[in-house]
Order: structure tokens, then sequence, then C-alpha cells
């Protein structure tokens, strides 16, 4: 196999101090530039990693925009490697939203506005942060040379399966998958903890069903007695746990990915190429308009 | 009771990390907490030490002269077994003392100012260690609003407050507590002979089946009829809930600006850490 058919990933699962922006920042500039250092081709961080995720009115305190100074130290740590980001992204309009933001080789590839804001239970995103309304895959060249479609689900993203679906049809090779996820649910009878059964078998269905790479990165710590419970993997595009998962410390999980397993996959189950969109369009009535 | 079952390994390995975490970043070096000689002080102390080092865990005994002697007792052994230092402060005088000039004071008035004596006595402590008070109300408790408010209610952290009693058995078990606190009558033991269940006039058995029912699982209280829970207990439970909400609560604040603590000043406490 050919050395740009591989990509190494670092998953990154940390405690951020939450709401201090520099602080965070220079931490994470320094775990970028200590893995690309390293050969790793994308370093991957939780969501918000930046500012940490109850946020609550540090919301706007603790925002960053694409043409600021953070995101040139970013981009800088970053050099020719290429990173992943979770941050609280302001708008010239002055709206909040909770984003990951791709780096790679000199700048910013991708900025994925999280879609689904969750505000029930604990959760209260809709008050603070403005919502995105896209799923986009973007092709960057990564590991030497090779091109990956990347899309990226931020936790909330994830529960809702129209989000890998559109994904999906937008051709994607690997998920992206930041997360601030609590931890609830300690009944005896589920083994672990509910939030991480259940994150477990979505991630595992998706990367089984629409034949992708699935890299889940999740935060650990405590934020005003909210347990995240880390649980980082990676998953290959038949559903197996390529690497992970982690536990609730905090941790990088380092791993490789081989394009051939995409191949291989999509051989063995070919339901890529199988999916009726046209019965999809014409049950939803998409096709009215045409 | 399977619903109320709880994964006691995940459980204690959760509220370890959660004490480390929240007493370490916050810059100070431990904690305080008051050992009564019952289930829910040795199940946190224990846990701070696991979460610590006994070194970094006060124990304090606070007794007044009509507790039972067996509590102090329980307490000393808690204490030596987690091998953590236990300070022994009897609140005698200053509740006399008080209670000097109110002769007819009533059981429960005495015993709520005994439990705030306790806490402004962990806040002391706390403050000559650089410690944070460590709380031991379990999730019962707090529902029924069974506690003294600012008084055993009032501590910096508490890793037991989303466990109901029967749970906090099962971790009790767990933990390895001696069988002699685990086993005993739980007793707030503000008077001789008091027995938490005799004065709530229910068991914890009976009112975590109703508030698990209730809380954790949304169920209205006709809901909880159908179940075959008893719809006068249920009734019962139900008002003590909503009647003791101020207790779960930050004092009201009468909102004049446009942004007001406890309204829409909402920042999290763990602010900066």
């Amino acid at each position: 196999m050919a050395a740009q058919n591989r990509l190494k990933l670092a998953l990154v699962q940390h405690q951020p101090v939450l709401g201090e922006l520099p602080a965070n920042l220079e931490w994470s500039c320094a775990q970028i530039s200590g893995e690309v250092g390293q050969g790793t081709d994308l370093v991957i961080f939780p969501e918000l990693s930046l500012t940490g995720y109850f946020l609550k009115d540090l919301t706007p305190e603790t925002s960053m925009t694409l043409d600021g100074p953070e995101m040139g130290q970013l981009i800088q740590a970053t050099g020719r490697g290429a990173a992943l980001v979770g941050l609280v992204l302001e708008s010239d309009q002055f709206s909040f939203y909770n984003a990951a933001v791709l780096i790679s080789d000199g700048a910013v590839r991708h900025v994925h506005r999280k879609v689904y804001l969750p505000t029930y239970g604990m959760f209260d995103e809709q008050r603070h942060l403005a919502a995105g309304d896209q799923f986009e895959v973007v092709e960057v060249a990564l590991g030497g040379g090779a091109s990956w479609r990347i899309g990226i689900l931020v936790c909330e993203d994830l529960w809702h399966p129209s989000s890998p679906y559109l994904l999906s049809r937008a051709g994607v090779d690997l998920l992206l998958c930041p997360s601030s996820s609590p931890g609830r649910g300690v009944g005896t009878g589920e083994g672990e903890l509910g939030s991480a059964a259940s994150y477990g078998a979505l991630l595992r269905t998706y990367a089984e069903l629409f034949t992708v790479f699935a890299a889940y990165c999740n935060r650990v710590g405590f934020e005003d007695g909210f347990h995240f419970w880390g649980g980082s993997r990676v998953l290959a595009p038949d559903g197996r746990l390529l690497a992970g998962p982690l536990g609730d410390s905090p941790a990088v999980l380092h791993t490789e990915l081989d394009r051939g397993d995409l191949r291989r996959a999509r051989i063995a189950f070919p339901l890529l190429r199988d999916e009726r969109i046209d019965v999809v369009r014409r049950q939803l009535g998409l096709d009215d308009d045409d | 009771m399977t619903e109320l079952s709880i994964n006691v390994e995940l459980v204690a390995g959760i509220l370890t990390e959660f004490i480390r975490d929240e007493v370490l970043k916050v810059g100070s070096r431990g904690v305080v907490v008051a050992i009564s000689g019952g289930i829910d002080s040795a199940c946190a102390a224990q846990l701070a030490v696991a979460a610590l080092g006994k070194g970094a865990v006060t124990g304090l005994a606070l007794p007044y002269r009509e507790s039972a002697a067996s509590s102090l007792e329980d307490g000393r052994l808690v204490a030596s077994q987690l091998g953590i230092e236990l300070l022994v402060i009897e609140i005698t005088p200053q509740i006399d003392a008080y209670f000097s000039r109110f002769p007819e004071a009533d059981a429960t008035r005495r015993g709520n100012k005994m439990a705030r004596e306790r806490m402004s006595i962990s806040y002391d402590i706390s403050a000559t260690r650089n410690a944070l008070v460590l709380g031991t109300s379990n999730k019962s408790e707090l529902l029924l609003g069974y506690s003294t408010l600012w008084g055993d209610g009032a501590h910096a952290l508490n890793p037991l407050g989303d466990l109901y009693k029967t749970q906090l058995f099962q971790l009790a078990r767990h933990l390895g507590l001696p069988p002699r606190i685990i086993d005993k009558a739980p007793s707030a033991d503000l008077f001789a002979g008091q027995s938490d269940e005799a004065d709530l006039g229910f068991t914890y058995q009976q009112a975590d089946r109703i508030l698990f029912h209730l809380v954790d699982e949304r169920r209205s209280p006709a809901e909880l009829t159908d179940l075959g829970l008893d719809p006068a207990l249920v009734k019962l439970i139900w008002q003590r809930v909503r009647t003791s909400q101020f207790k779960r609560r930050p004092p009201l604040i009468a909102k004049l600006s446009r942004r007001s603590v406890g309204q829409d000043f909402r920042y999290p406490r763990d602010w900066g850490h």
C-alpha cells in the first residue's frame, strides 16, 4: 500500500479550561505542533475544545473569528499538517456558532456550524448559539497527497440520521465527530454509561451502513458537576473498531487509516451503489418541484 | 428493585474523579466532611480518600450532648478505617447557651440550629485547610426536602446528590463499608432514638421507587397509580417535593436591572476552571 493511501490520526481527548480561550489556545497549539512534528497527518479535538462546553454567558466572551489572531496561531501551529478544532465562531452579524474548523496546509479548509443544537434536559444551546444549516463534504489532500472526502458531525448532529445520510450522498469517506457528551445513565443493565452505549451504537451503525471511516473525539473532565466520559474511538468502513475506545481520562488516541479499507468494504457491501435516492426523492415529494 | 439498581463500579469511578477534578482545579488542597457515623458521610469520606488521598481529607465529628454515643463510635470507626484525621468538636456549649434564651424551642428548631452550627464549623475548619466542604445529602433527602436549609444542605460539592438512599446502600456495600454502618437505621441523630423513616412516615424504599418514577421517568402521579403504587403515598411524596422546591434553589432576587444575578447573569460555576 502506497504511503499516500494511509492517514495518521491523533484524537486528543482533553479537558479544556472553562471559558479560558487563551489558555486553551496555547495548549492546543502545542499539542498540534507536537503531533504534526511526529508525523501525524490530522489532529482531532473535541467539540468546543478551545472554550469548554457549558459556557452559558461566556459564549460571546470566548468567541473567535475566521480572520482573527487566534485562528492565525492555530494555522501557524498546524504548519503542513491538519487539525480539527472546536470553537465558538462569531459571524460578522454577531451571531455565535458552535463550530468545528478544519485547518490544513496553512489555511482554513472547512467550517462546520453545528446544525442540531440540543435544548432540552441539561442542554441549553439554542439560548446561546445560532444553528448551522448545512452538511458539506470537503475534499482535502492529507497524509502525503491523497484526497480525503471529509464530513463533520458535531455531537447532537449524530442523533439525526439524515445528517450522515446527506454527507454520504455527498460522497464522504471520513466522518469526523467531535463531541462534548455529558455522561448519564448508570443503571446496571447497561454495563457502561447509557450515553456511551448510545454513541457506540450510533457510530458503529453509521460507519457500517454508510461504509465510511468514523473518528469520534469526546472530551473528558467535569464542568459544574457534569461528567464528560471520553470514549474516543475510530471505526472502519465495515463497522469494525479500529482504535479505542479510550476511557474518561485525558489521552491521545493514535491510529492509521488505510484507504484500501474503504474499497474493500464497498465491494463487500455495495450499499452506496444500491441506495435508491430516487425512491427517497419521490416519497418525500421532492420530485414535484422538478 | 431492579429499576433503582446502579452499576456501582461505574458510579464509584465517576464520583471519585468528580471530587478530584472539582477540588484540585479550583486550587483547593482537600475536603472537610462531617462524619455522622451514618452511611452517607462514610461513603462520601471514602470516595474523597480514593480521590485525594487520606492526608487531604479531614473528618469532623460534631456531637451534641444528646447525640447517640454510638454515632461518635461509628464515626471514629469510619475515620480509623480510612486513616483520616477526625476532629471531634462538641457543639453542646453554643447550642445550650443559645437555647437557654428560648427554653420553649421544639425539637425541629433545635435540630435545625444544630445542623447550622455544624455547617458553620465545617466552613470555618475548611478555610484553615484550604479545603472544600464536602456535602453528603442524597437524592432522596434533596427531593423530599429532608434537610436543614443552610445546614446540612450547605456545602461546596456533593458527590451523593444524584443517588437515592437505596442506591447509596448498593454503593456502600461496593465500597466495603463496615456492616454496622450499613445495617443501622438511617437517622439524622438530632435527638435520641430518632429515625428518618419514623420521621418521614414511610420507608426510603417506598419513597425512592415513587421518586424514581416521578422524577427520573417523568411519570405523572396518575401513571404511578397504574403501576400499583399507593396513590395516597404518591400524593404525599409529590407534595413534599413541591413544597420543598425552595430548598433546592438559591434565594430569590427581585429583578430590577437588565442583567441580574441569579436570573440572566448565567455564568457557569466552574468559570475559568
